[in-house]
């Protein structure tokens, strides 16, 4: 293999920095960025997106973190398409945080593409405006009797042709345009089609490096010793075991942890393992059959007032004369994240700055908290952002990079902190425990007319003063509350929905079984009634969430008979600006145990960006939908997780995924998330068919300890 | 001691209690391998010791001496990919891809022994190993299709 050498010359005369579609920057000029290659031509930058080459050859730049979303590919695909490129020619790289550059740099909340679907194509199509102009004036022609035709510029009138790298040096020296027009959605030749990872070769022969991977000169490895219960501190340790471990160079104190240096991972976990420390507790060492009892006695108390939300007046209705009232409590476990890649983070902290490097969602929050964690501008942290083996929320939080950090700093050395998968298990951020009462009444006329939400949970709140059916009940109250707890949360894919539509979704079925409607039916009554009548604020289009399950419903052959061991169940969630409604199909076998066959999955997410991608996601969260509701649950015993490796927490492993039918409404409507949206139905989609099979309402997850299931 | 890998034989110094997987990772800078939950409980970690898919994270390297061992760099022949590599591609079976290699390996010791697997056979060779994201529907079509 030979390196390159790449050096960046920026010239002096920057000229016009033009900036558009909402503070992208889409040109660089004059000569804004161009870079020499030994050997070969010369890189111009035509805008922070688009580098290519004067032999031709064209970079992309992905500037939003790759966590296996599929970012990485879908995004470049909408500057190719508009510059009108060959995709097979395209190179992709990762660029680092520089927000001067690209506005928004993070994965989470499903948004990268929802928020970069207009700008990015701006870009492709700005940079494809100049190299027009640049053949235009070359010719002597009309820009407008000029088109492009995958990396060519051509003038069809005369027959001529040229390629972008024939035409980047001047195209670079051009005007950068503030009006390049995107083209029309029936004209798109990359977006709609199916199209690999980028990074599939380099993974697939095991050279793609992950943060874990990074090894630099003079870096040691640092295991970290932290609290082994939440809300423990630290009193004292002994780290004489510890030192006599091989290959263990250093042992230091970093507020409440105790980190090991040396020179591999496994002889500074060997070596932290031998550290005897002495913890204090703090004042709520809770269990987790605290935290149930605790979360039950709350939600059967009057709310406290001040609802999150309240149409009509649920009350009056429950007391209306031939009204039905229903009643149910569910409840949702701590969920570890467990990322495959376990958190790790390099830091080199100089007296000039820090450089950090690693898997992180949220590059730029990090640098603004590292940067006042060493007390240094933020201009002197340089953070790179590596490809995540996971995030689904975990990386969202900055915790192990200022642990990196402060190791490096106390140390003196550049350090790739590690944690151990008991680390990273036991270490807290879980997906938040919570309690849900729901209350609901149905008039004589079979009108859903009330729908009351109470819970509480350890997150800021855990409803969604929003979600269906809200804005389709004339009588609506949500009620939601915070339970303090030394133990961390963070979002997990799909927050709060992805425990909210359990419950929602599996009351709602219950409710259209007591009043002996078809659960398909009855959501198109309550969506129709949104639609013809809505009551407050409606998040959500009832046509477009109709149209989801009624697709799924089809897709089924809901309400036919499939056999007598057959059951199914549906479930439908609108999250991230996405439908998604799932028929999940159980096959109750001869020992009368259940088995998840098939789920059918209508998806309308708008347009679909990259076929392949988007159908993983989605594949991926409707399995992670089932696993997590399926089988494991983080417990506490005393402030001390129960789980802390995968021999007793239980994932979702391949014997145990159902067959999937994945569809996609096909529109014109600009895409929206779809990172997350995949997962919330899967669970009481399951949920519900198990009721159907067995008569028994699943209300706790994880649903395995109910014994209904294989 | 020595090492045999990757078709390549290694002279190396580390303490004969170091994990395989270390010794790849940290002094043959073999980073393919991945460490997942040093339990041998996810297949993270694996390569084939003499043909069997082995997790690297539990196995001390002393006892590999006399042993051919394979990781994920090692797969492709003369730049052509192994056909578990191939059929990866070939389906975009990847999302995060951290689970990745060691998916290829355990697929590749199953291909080794049984050129045709059934399903549940390809199930049972791949029960220990892990996929968060759970792409499992896509390594499960690679796997089956994958040309012997």
């Amino acid at each position: 293999m030979n390196t390159q050498q790449h050096t960046v010359s920026r010239r002096d005369f920057i000229r016009i920095s033009a900036f558009a579609g909402g503070g992208l920057v889409l040109g660089f000029n004059l000569f804004s960025s161009c870079s020499p290659q030994q050997g070969e031509g010369v890189i111009y930058d035509l805008n922070a997106f688009v580098k290519i080459d004067t032999n031709g050859a064209i970079t992309l730049m992905n500037p939003n973190p790759e966590i296996g979303q599929g970012v990485k590919t879908a995004l470049p695909m909408l500057v190719a398409e508009e510059l009108d490129v060959d995709w097979k020619a395209v190179k992709v790289e990762q660029a680092g945080l520089d927000t001067e550059k690209y506005r928004r740099q993070i994965a989470g909340g499903s948004g990268s593409i929802r928020d970069s679907w207009e700008s990015f194509r701006k870009a492709g199509a700005t940079a494809r405006q100049m190299l027009i102009n640049a053949a235009a004036a070359t010719w002597g022609v009309a820009p407008e009797s000029c088109t492009t035709e995958k990396g060519q510029v051509v003038h069809a009138d005369s027959g001529k042709k040229l390629g972008y790298g024939k035409l980047v040096e001047q195209a670079a020296t051009m005007e950068v345009p503030a009006d390049a027009a995107v083209k029309s959605i029936t004209s798109f030749a990359i977006i709609g089609q199916w199209i690999p990872n980028v990074d599939n070769r380099a993974i697939v022969t095991g050279q793609y490096k992950y943060g874990i991977d990074t090894k630099r000169e003079g870096m040691k490895y640092a295991a970290l010793v932290r609290p082994p219960a939440f809300g423990q501190t630290l009193k004292s340790y002994d780290d004489t075991e510890a030192m006599q471990q091989q290959g263990v160079e250093k042992v230091l104190r970093i507020d409440n942890k105790i980190a090991v240096l040396g020179r591999s991972t496994w002889e500074v976990m060997q070596g932290a393992k031998k550290i005897k420390a002495e913890w204090e507790d703090g004042p709520t060492m809770e269990s987790t059959a605290d935290y149930l009892r605790n979360f039950r006695e709350t939600v059967a108390k009057r709310p406290a007032g001040n609802p999150q939300r309240k149409d009509g007046d649920v009350q009056r209705a429950y007391q209306s004369g031939g009204t039905k009232v229903f009643e149910a409590v569910y409840e949702a476990p701590f969920l570890a994240h467990n990322t495959m890649e376990p958190m790790n983070f390099f830091a080199d902290v100089r007296a000039d700055g820090v450089e950090l490097y690693g898997p992180i969602q949220t590059p730029e929050r990090t640098r603004t908290t590292v940067a006042k964690l060493v007390d240094m501008p933020e201009e002197k942290v340089t953070v790179m952002m590596t490809r995540m083996g996971g995030g689904f929320g975990r990386r969202l939080m900055s915790d192990f990079v200022e642990e990196a950090t402060l190791v490096s700093k106390a140390a003196g050395v550049p350090v790739n902190l590690i944690w151990s998968r008991e680390d990273d298990m036991g270490g807290g951020y879980y997906r938040p425990m919570c309690t849900y009462r729901y209350k609901a009444a149905v008039d004589a006329d079979g009108r859903l007319t009330a729908w009351q939400h109470q819970s509480v949970g350890t997150t800021g709140s855990p409803a969604r003063a929003g979600s269906f059916p809200a804005g389709a009940v004339p009588n609506l109250q949500v009620d939601a509350q915070e339970y303090k707890t030394p133990v961390t949360t963070a979002p997990w894919r799909g927050p709060i929905h992805n425990f909210i539509a359990f419950s929602e979704q599996s009351f709602f079925d219950e409710v259209a079984h007591a009043v002996g409607k078809d659960p398909v039916a009855f959501r198109l009554e309550v969506l129709d009634q949104a639609k013809q009548q809505p009551t407050g604020e409606l998040e959500y289009d009832p046509d477009r969430f109709a149209g989801v399950i009624k697709k799924a419903a089809e897709m089924a052959g809901w309400g036919a008979s499939k056999g007598p061991n057959i059951f199914q169940g549906i479930a439908a969630q609108y999250s991230f600006n996405s439908y998604v409604a799932q028929v999940a199909e159980v096959e109750k076998r001869d020992d009368g145990k259940l088995k998840i066959k098939k789920i059918y999955c209508a998806v309308d997410c708008g347009i679909v960006v990259n076929k392949s991608g988007a159908e993983n996601v989605v594949e991926g969260g409707i399995i992670d939908g089932i696993g997590h509701a399926m089988y494991p649950e983080l417990t506490l015993t005393r402030g001390k997780p129960d789980q802390v490796n995968f021999n007793t927490y239980r994932m979702i492993r391949m014997a145990e995924v159902p067959e999937i039918d994945i569809q996609f409404i096909e529109n014109d409507i600009a895409p929206t998330g779809l990172g997350e949206p995949g997962l919330p139905p899967a669970g009481p989609a399951v949920a519900n068919a198990a009721f159907a099979a067995t008569g028994v309402r699943l209300r706790t997850q994880p649903f395995i300890k109910s014994g209904l299931f294989a | 001691m020595k090492l045999h890998i990757n078709g390549h034989v290694y002279d190396i110094d580390v303490p004969e209690t170091t994990s395989l997987l270390d010794t790849l990772r940290i002094y043959l800078k073999l980073t393919g391998s991945k460490y997942g939950c040093g339990e041998g409980v996810c297949g993270a970690c694996r390569v084939l010791v003499d043909g069997h898919a082995t997790p690297s994270c539990i196995t001390p390297v002393a006892s590999v001496q006399h042993k051919e061992v394979v990781t994920i760099e090692g797969l492709a022949k003369d730049g052509r990919l192994h056909p578990i590599q191939q059929a990866f591609l070939d389906e975009d079976a990847f999302q995060c891809a951290y689970c990745t290699s060691g998916m290829v390996i355990s697929a590749v010791a199953l291909k080794n022994r049984n050129p045709r697997p059934s399903r549940q056979e390809i199930i049972d060779a791949m029960q220990v190993n892990i996929c968060r994201c759970c792409a499992y529907p896509r390594i499960m079509k690679a796997i089956s299709n994958a040309q012997s």
